[in-house]
């Protein structure tokens, strides 16, 4: 099977003004972070707030330069391709449509933009493209007519999965498409990009906080925390048996909609994880609950785990 | 025995024209969890500020009965009910950075809740302020009297927040989506922490939320909201266990449940979005959506018994042995 994503030993740091007289400040975002994705599959990347997921997102997208590592995207360096032939191959989903939509511009040529931008697209050609596309999102052609702020928000993310896809790109970022919609739009999105993704034989890099919706959706999964991927495996085996105590725990503190089980005691301290300020050793020992001597001095390794995952835990 | 909090036939109007709430009827008893749930737009929050009077401007409320422990909050004045608001009711917010005033440290806010409400010194408020904070499980609380919001994460100020919310020990905390903003193991903690202090000071919350997973497991009883009614009631096992109206049916069917999907199945959905409700509109605001609906949904419909304390505002009646999908 062919790797529609490769990345190697990427690293993203941004230097950060601390205050008018301290010190400059190194925020690592991204900390060697090296994984790749088969063709046709769904990696989902779970993760708390800050921990660099959409950093991720943004570098492999080529929206910002990272300090070092590489991306490969369908073989190709990232950084030699360029923004033309980049747009082609991949294009983002991103959370909140009420943002990533202009507001004076009507839904059609919201999403005739990327054609056009190409420059080799005819007049006609791309009015047959975008309505196709239109169609196939589950938008009419009058909501083609419409702009973003008399669509509801379903189908405002239509609208934004259908720009993305109109290029005919291999892969799809999708980052929190769906933390901005109410449940019931929210499984309609879901179902429309699982179609999708099965009837155009897309790559989806699926980025979201919802360990429930990222278990539907995807084949493998990553854990991140401050920066580093510290456990990734085949969604099922990582669900029944989570190897990283931040996997445990962030699957015990899911609240399944089953009633009398009240809400689980996670076991996690209140020391919030700082991306300026990422502790020696294992970088989640001071929220840890089984954390001994050596993990607050020797940062662990990734080590295999079955079936084909890895974990970075001295005692996993 | 009479509700801590008794509402019935609640109606919100904004500018005259839309009716945010339409006729709710909901009882929080003493000590309990009350869950109103629903998604955006059906009303709850609405619910939450016209019980604390903090509507919007343009916002009017009305109702056949708003009381709070035998008190008609309806015939209150302003000056009445600001003394009952953060003293016997308090509320907290989704979004904590806003709803702490940047300008001013934790200590001098949580302070003047106790000062404004109960007099006495400002030492003793915050010295409650810090057994407070302590309580809900921040560290180093004398620390944090000097600090601002900014220099706390969303967890504390959501923390800071319940505290303040506990400084006057009131009888109804009124919680609209305080976890949404929060990451889910900060959730966790949140949701257990409200769980211990219903528990050990006999607290009543209202909670506010989307969230069918939070319903589950802290909810004592839930309202249903859609479109600004409540159009199913019932104890929070009875409801997972036979929800009736198809709305709350189809709600459950859209979660996904972890340990339990089908990669390959689509998750249940909801055809269409909520109708725009103008004056005038009879008969079931779900009907455009539902697969049940016929001619005489566009009447007026019957609030339905289906078990004890558990109704619901539709035609069908009920059902109990198709087993729900997961």
């Amino acid at each position: 099977m062919s790797v529609a994503i490769e990345v190697q030993n990427l690293r993203c740091e941004f230097r950060v003004n601390a205050g008018w007289f301290a010190a400059e400040k190194r925020v690592i975002a991204v900390d060697d972070v090296t994984f790749s994705v088969p063709a046709g599959s769904v990696l989902g990347i779970v993760g708390e707030s800050g921990c660099g997921k959409s950093t991720l997102a943004r570098l492999i997208l080529g929206l910002l330069k990272p300090t070092a590592g590489t991306v490969l995207v369908d073989g190709k360096r990232l950084f030699d391709l360029d923004r033309k032939a980049r747009a082609r191959l991949i294009q983002p989903v991103f959370q909140d449509p009420f943002a990533s939509l202009n507001p004076r511009h009507r839904i059609k040529d919201i999403v005739a933009l990327p054609l056009a931008a190409q420059g080799t697209f005819s007049r006609a050609e791309i009015e047959r493209r975008v309505a196709q596309i239109l169609e196939r999102v589950g938008l009419s052609a009058a909501m083609g007519e419409r702009m973003p702020s008399q669509l509801s928000g379903g189908q405002r993310q239509r609208a934004a999965i259908a720009r993305a896809l109109v290029l005919e790109p291999r892969i799809v970022i999708c980052d929190e498409p769906t933390s901005a919609l109410d449940v019931s739009v929210q499984a309609q999105i879901l179902n429309l990009l699982a179609d999708l993704r099965r009837d155009l034989g897309l790559t989806y890099l699926f980025i979201s906080h919802n360990l429930a919706v990222v278990e539907h959706v995807a084949s493998e999964v990553a854990v991140m925390y401050l920066g580093r991927f510290v456990e990734r495996n085949e969604t099922d085996a990582l669900f029944r048996a989570p190897g990283h105590p931040y996997t445990q725990a962030l699957l015990q503190s899911v609240l399944t909609p089953e009633p009398g089980r009240g809400v689980p005691d996670i076991g996690l301290g209140d020391a919030m994880p700082d991306p300026a300020n990422i502790p020696p050793g294992c970088r989640f020992n001071p929220r840890c609950g089984i954390a001994v001597e050596r993990c607050r001095r020797v940062a662990p390794t990734p080590m295999a785990r079955a079936p084909q995952g890895m974990v970075e835990c001295h005692l996993a | 025995m009479s509700a801590l909090l008794d509402i019935e036939d609640l109606e919100v109007m904004f500018g005259g024209r839309s009716a945010a709430v339409r006729g709710a009827s909901f009882q929080v008893e003493k000590g309990e969890t009350h869950c109103l749930v629903g998604e955006s737009g059906c009303g709850k929050s609405v619910t939450a500020l016209s019980i604390m009077n903090l509507l919007a401007r343009g916002g009017r409320r009305s109702a056949k009965r708003m009381s709070f422990a035998g008190t008609d909050l309806l015939s209150l004045s302003d000056r009445e009910m600001a003394r009952l608001r953060g003293n016997r009711i308090s509320m907290i917010f989704q979004e904590p950075m806003t709803s702490l005033n940047p300008a001013f440290t934790i200590g001098s806010q949580m302070a003047e809740v106790l000062t404004r409400h109960k007099g006495g010194s400002r030492t003793a408020a915050l010295e409650r302020a810090v057994e407070l904070m302590g309580r809900v499980g921040i560290t180093a609380p004398e620390m944090r009297l000097g600090q601002f919001p900014h220099q706390l994460s969303g967890g504390l100020r959501q923390r800071v927040m319940i505290a303040m919310a506990l400084m006057c020990d009131p009888e109804l905390l009124v919680a609209d989506e305080p976890t949404t903003a929060l990451d889910v193991t900060v959730q966790a903690q949140i949701l257990r922490l409200l769980a211990t202090l219903k528990r050990e000071l006999g607290l009543a919350i209202l909670l506010i939320t989307h969230d069918l997973g939070i319903v589950a497991r802290v909810a004592d009883r839930v309202s249903v909201m859609y479109a600004g009614e409540v159009v199913e009631r019932a104890p929070t096992a009875e409801l997972f266990r036979s929800p009736q109206h198809p709305y709350t049916r189809g709600l459950l069917s859209c979660v996904p449940v972890p340990g339990r999907v089908q990669r390959d199945r689509p998750l249940g959905s909801i055809p269409g979005v909520v109708p725009a409700i103008g004056p005038g509109f009879a008969g079931c605001a779900f009907r455009s959506r539902c697969s049940h609906a016929d001619a005489s949904c566009e009447r007026e419909i019957p609030r339905r018994e289906a078990a004890g304390a558990h109704d619901y505002l539709c035609r069908l009646a009920p059902q109990f042995s198709e087993p729900q999908p997961a």
